[in-house]
């Protein structure tokens, strides 16, 4: 139970701290430390990113990856079918972008449960989630504005969680092209969504726009390799930046995906 | 009597897609899941579109071919953006030129970059024919921007599974979400708020997965290598990868 009690002092003080504002979540909510978020994470599911779930899958690391993408794609997928079925949130304008993104998280998710099962692991089951992350987004699905801001953060986050774990599912053929597939998916609805909101569809330095820093941590990296990329090119620094879309680990992405999931 | 754009587009939709129709390419690709396994092709004289010949630039294989590969295709967008960002077409909104320019830059990076990482084993500088394409139009120059970008986006999703080294597959994951993310930026231009942006032409409506081809799979149409080559003075071949 070492894991509760970790849960129960990191959490009672930083996230149901009764004067803990909107504004300090915005800021720092999501990335407030890996430690609160790992142990935010219902342990059921922390089994099954383990492996311990999977009796004899044929590649443990592979399932555990599936699974932590599959986490992700129940969390869109259940995010915009709830705001696809909130009378009066999603504008006329808007409802053909939002239900074309609906299709693909929910399609994402079929397609990963089945390729866990075609390699004898086990798909995790759908966790429940708080969009409100413990009250911090409490007009999610009553302010649009607020609603857009976290499917940015969804998408953008999304799109760095499955770059970051291409790298463990190399040689895995089609596995790693379906996730390759995925993941420039995921790119795509970034951009539109971005553009909704009023943003370049690409992400400039580390510019979080309103977003928990942690989401865009890195983006302002400019060294690929060992290239410093400013010194063998005319384009400006800040488009360097935004030509390259960065990843994130499984400990980053879970920091911030964490406050969502309720168990 | 047709202009330069309609034939342009007409040009792209036989070479993209034919000769199945649209429905039955998505229906297709679909069934193969973006999972296509295709053995090493060998040179071929007449692939329809100068895919290979005794005269073009072969890439290369295994990983240096592969980014030798890209290296091509990001000189291609690279020379493409400068053509357009150097007179827009006539009515670009100061949105659209942002976009524009901002794209340009990507590529002009995407492509120096290859060339840094390549260093002497990169292939040479091509030369361009963009004689298909009429600058003073928007729906020609976004027509071919998007039909650059989701052949970008599918080339590197195609191409992800023969990288050897992880390091080189981490880069094109660095690059691809953003070639996906200026094809939904054009497809947004083109018919905005719409679901274009990721449409179902080319993202599968009952997987959600993006079409991913390898540089010689002629499934649904003439390969990657063989498109490009549409726009190239200098040809290129893939002789030696999938």
């Amino acid at each position: 139970m070492k894991s509760l009690k970790i849960f129960e002092e990191v959490y009672s003080k930083e996230v149901i701290d009764k004067n803990f504002s909107r504004r300090e979540a915005l800021t720092k909510g999501l990335g407030f430390g890996l430690k609160a978020a790992l142990a935010a994470i219902p342990f059921g599911i922390l089994d099954v990113l383990n492996n311990k779930a999977n009796a004899t899958p044929d590649n443990p690391t592979i399932v555990g990856i599936l699974n932590f993408a599959l986490t992700l794609e129940y969390l869109e997928s259940t995010f915009y079918t709830t705001g696809l079925n909130t009378s009066g949130l999603i504008p006329s304008s808007d409802v053909k972008v939002m239900m074309q993104i609906s299709k693909h998280e929910t399609a994402h998710v079929a397609v990963l449960k089945q390729t866990i099962t075609s390699l004898s692991g086990t798909p995790v089951a759908q966790p429940n989630f708080d969009f409100t992350a413990g009250g911090a987004f409490s007009d999610v699905f009553t302010n649009y504005q607020t609603f857009l801001a976290l499917s940015n953060a969804f998408e953008d986050t999304g799109v760095r969680a499955y770059k970051g774990q291409a790298a463990g599912l190399l040689g895995t053929g089609a596995v790693l092209t379906a996730a390759l597939d995925i993941h420039s998916v995921e790119a795509r609805h970034a951009s539109e969504v971005r553009r909704l909101r009023g943003l370049k569809g690409w992400i400039s330095n580390a510019e979080a726009n309103g977003l928990p820093a942690a989401i865009y941590a890195g983006e302002d990296n400019t060294t690929e390799g060992t290239i410093a990329v400013g010194t063998i090119t005319t384009a400006p620094a800040v488009s360097i930046t935004e030509a390259f879309d960065e990843p994130l680990t499984m400990a980053q992405v879970l920091a911030i995906a964490g406050p969502f999931i309720k168990s | 009597m047709k202009n330069e754009k309609e034939n342009l587009q007409d040009y792209l939709q036989e070479t993209l897609y034919a000769p199945l129709d649209r429905k039955k390419f998505l229906k297709y690709s679909a069934l193969s899941g973006g999972a296509l396994v295709l053995g090493l092709a060998s040179c071929h004289k007449d692939n329809n579109g100068g895919g290979s010949n005794s005269n073009a630039i072969d890439v290369g294989s295994g990983d240096p071919g592969i980014l030798n590969f890209a290296y091509a295709l990001e000189q291609l967008e690279a020379a493409f953006y400068i053509m357009v960002n150097a007179s827009f077409y006539s009515g670009a909104t100061t949105a659209e030129k942002q976009v524009l320019s901002d794209i340009m830059n990507h590529e002009i990076a995407h492509r120096d970059l290859f060339k840094a990482a390549l260093g002497s084993g990169a292939i040479a500088t091509l030369q361009f024919d963009f004689s298909s394409v009429d600058f003073t139009s928007r729906a020609s120059v976004l027509g071919t921007a998007k039909a650059l970008e989701d052949t970008g986006v599918s080339a590197y999703n195609g191409a992800g599974q023969y990288i050897a080294s992880s390091d080189y597959l981490t880069l094109a994951g660095k690059i691809v979400s953003v070639e996906a993310r200026h094809a939904a930026a054009i497809r947004d231009l083109l018919n905005p708020k719409s679901a274009d942006f990721a449409g179902d032409d080319v993202v599968s409506a009952s997987t959600g997965l993006d079409f991913s081809r390898t540089p010689n799979s002629t499934t649904g149409g003439p390969s990657i290598v063989a498109t490009a080559n549409t726009f190239l003075k200098t040809k290129i071949s893939a002789t030696k990868l999938p």
